[in-house]
């Protein structure tokens, strides 16, 4: 129940935001998250977007992780 | 992102965690608390990877199980009553009720509308002026700012006929509760990721300061579940307890200040009845009282005695207990499509994960 997706906000109006993931497009509300941006990938849960996610930190994750099976594999 | 179901990355972290086992003084067990942790370890078979002495195992996660049947009957009871159309999330439906279900009520003419956002309900609120519109509003803290921009929204709208019916719980004093129970054998936490959105990391450090355990906050993929699990045993060999947050990604200390800040505005916490665990003092949240007029439980019902379905073990399985393959009910009286208990018709319920995905795994 606590399933929420990141999808990709493609455009806003006030409060009103459109979402994207693979091609498939989606009016969310932005009430719980009004500084979220065009351009953004936001979590979307139950039609409202509720956290942007910071994609800086995702790739650094995925790097760490990739240098240490670069490791593995050397 | 794709990067986080990477196979590669899924067996690198397989073999870290093996290595580090190794140096486990004993068998350890690591409880998650949320549904969706529930199906996606169980959809993406992680138990499998895992050494046969690190045991994951679920808690009273799903929202759907951890309501009590008394609940249940009261919104079965506001659907029998023709002024009322209720509003509900999807996972509710089948949830049997002392007798019957939402579903069933349906099949009898009763007006019970599945919706995927509380927004939904507010536009059929504005849709059908002559009708009282019931949300019932299920869920953790992920779900509870949700439904309080509802409320908000319907009160913009001058909407008068869209109420909620709150069975809304709260995860700190649940986590409390497990951990003060004696009979409980833990050694780590995965903390629910999209709860910790909205109330931040700092929300556990309260608890965790009175019942210290190695305790991460979570993402759902497979990467992230496994980077959570030998971040555990890691902990466990080395003696530490703390908070981490692995899903900085979108988890801040925090949380979202605007989504708890409207929560705090439309609701007040309350005790709340828990299947499995009893009643919690403070772990509800009940309509404050600018909105009590929006509050369905004002409607006068009939309500029978509340009746968990015999033999059900759900209550158990909540408390991390026992595994569901140990309930007798367990894929012969009870499967998803002939479910007793709650645990085995919520997708996330532990017993339907378990019996969807691991029931032939030789994991019991």
């Amino acid at each position: 129940m606590c399933l929420a997706v990141p999808m990709k906000l493609v455009s806003r109006e006030e409060l009103k935001g459109v979402v994207e993931l693979s091609g498939m497009r989606r009016e969310i509300s932005l009430m719980l998250l009004p500084e979220a941006q065009v351009g953004d990938y936001v979590l979307v849960h139950a039609g409202y977007a509720i956290a942007q996610v910071d994609e800086r930190e995702a790739e650094e994750t995925l790097e760490l992780l990739r240098e240490a099976l670069a490791g593995e594999e050397a | 992102m794709n990067g986080f179901a990477d196979p590669r990355l899924v067996r690198t972290l397989a073999r870290a965690i093996a290595a580090e086992a190794e140096k486990l003084p004993r068998p350890v067990t690591f409880m998650e608390v949320c549904g969706t942790h529930t199906n996606a370890i169980a959809a993406a078979g992680l138990r499998r990877l895992l050494p046969s002495h690190v045991r994951l195992i679920s808690g009273p996660g799903c929202p759907v199980c951890v309501t009590p049947v008394g609940y249940v009957d009261q919104a079965m009871a506001l659907a029998e009553d023709p002024r009322n159309l209720v509003a509900t999330f999807g996972d509710l439906l089948r949830v049997p009720a002392s007798s019957g279900s939402l579903e069933q009520a349906r099949a009898t003419g009763c007006d019970v509308r599945v919706v995927y956002s509380p927004r939904d309900a507010v536009d059929l609120a504005a849709a059908n002026p002559d009708r009282r519109v019931v949300f019932l509003g299920v869920g953790f803290e992920t779900t509870v700012p949700t439904v309080a921009a509802a409320v908000l929204e319907a009160e913009k709208r001058g909407l008068a006929n869209f109420f909620v019916l709150s069975g809304h719980k709260v995860m700190p004093p649940a986590l409390e509760a497990l951990l003060a129970d004696p009979a409980l054998r833990l050694e780590g936490l995965i903390l629910p990721g999209h709860v910790s959105v909205i109330i931040g990391a700092r929300a556990y450090r309260p608890v965790l300061a009175r019942y210290p355990i190695p305790a991460v906050i979570s993402g759902f993929t497979p990467v992230d579940v496994l980077r959570t699990v030998l971040e555990l045993t890691k902990q466990v060999v080395e003696g530490r307890a703390e908070l981490v947050n692995l899903y900085g990604r979108v988890v801040r200390e925090e949380g979202n200040l605007t989504a708890w800040g409207m929560v705090e505005k439309v609701f007040a916490p309350c005790d709340a009845r828990w299947r499995g665990l009893g009643d919690i003092a403070g772990s509800g949240l009940a309509l404050r009282r600018p909105f009590a007029s929006r509050d369905a439980g004002q409607f006068a019902v009939t309500l029978p005695t509340p009746r968990e379905p015999a033999g059900c073990r759900c209550g158990d399985v909540l408390r991390g207990r026992i595994d569901p393959p140990e309930c007798p009910l367990f894929a012969t009286a009870c499967t998803p499509d002939t479910a007793a208990g709650a645990c085995m018709v919520s997708a996330e319920g532990a017993c339907a994960a378990w019996y969807r995905h691991e029931r032939f795994a030789g994991v019991a």
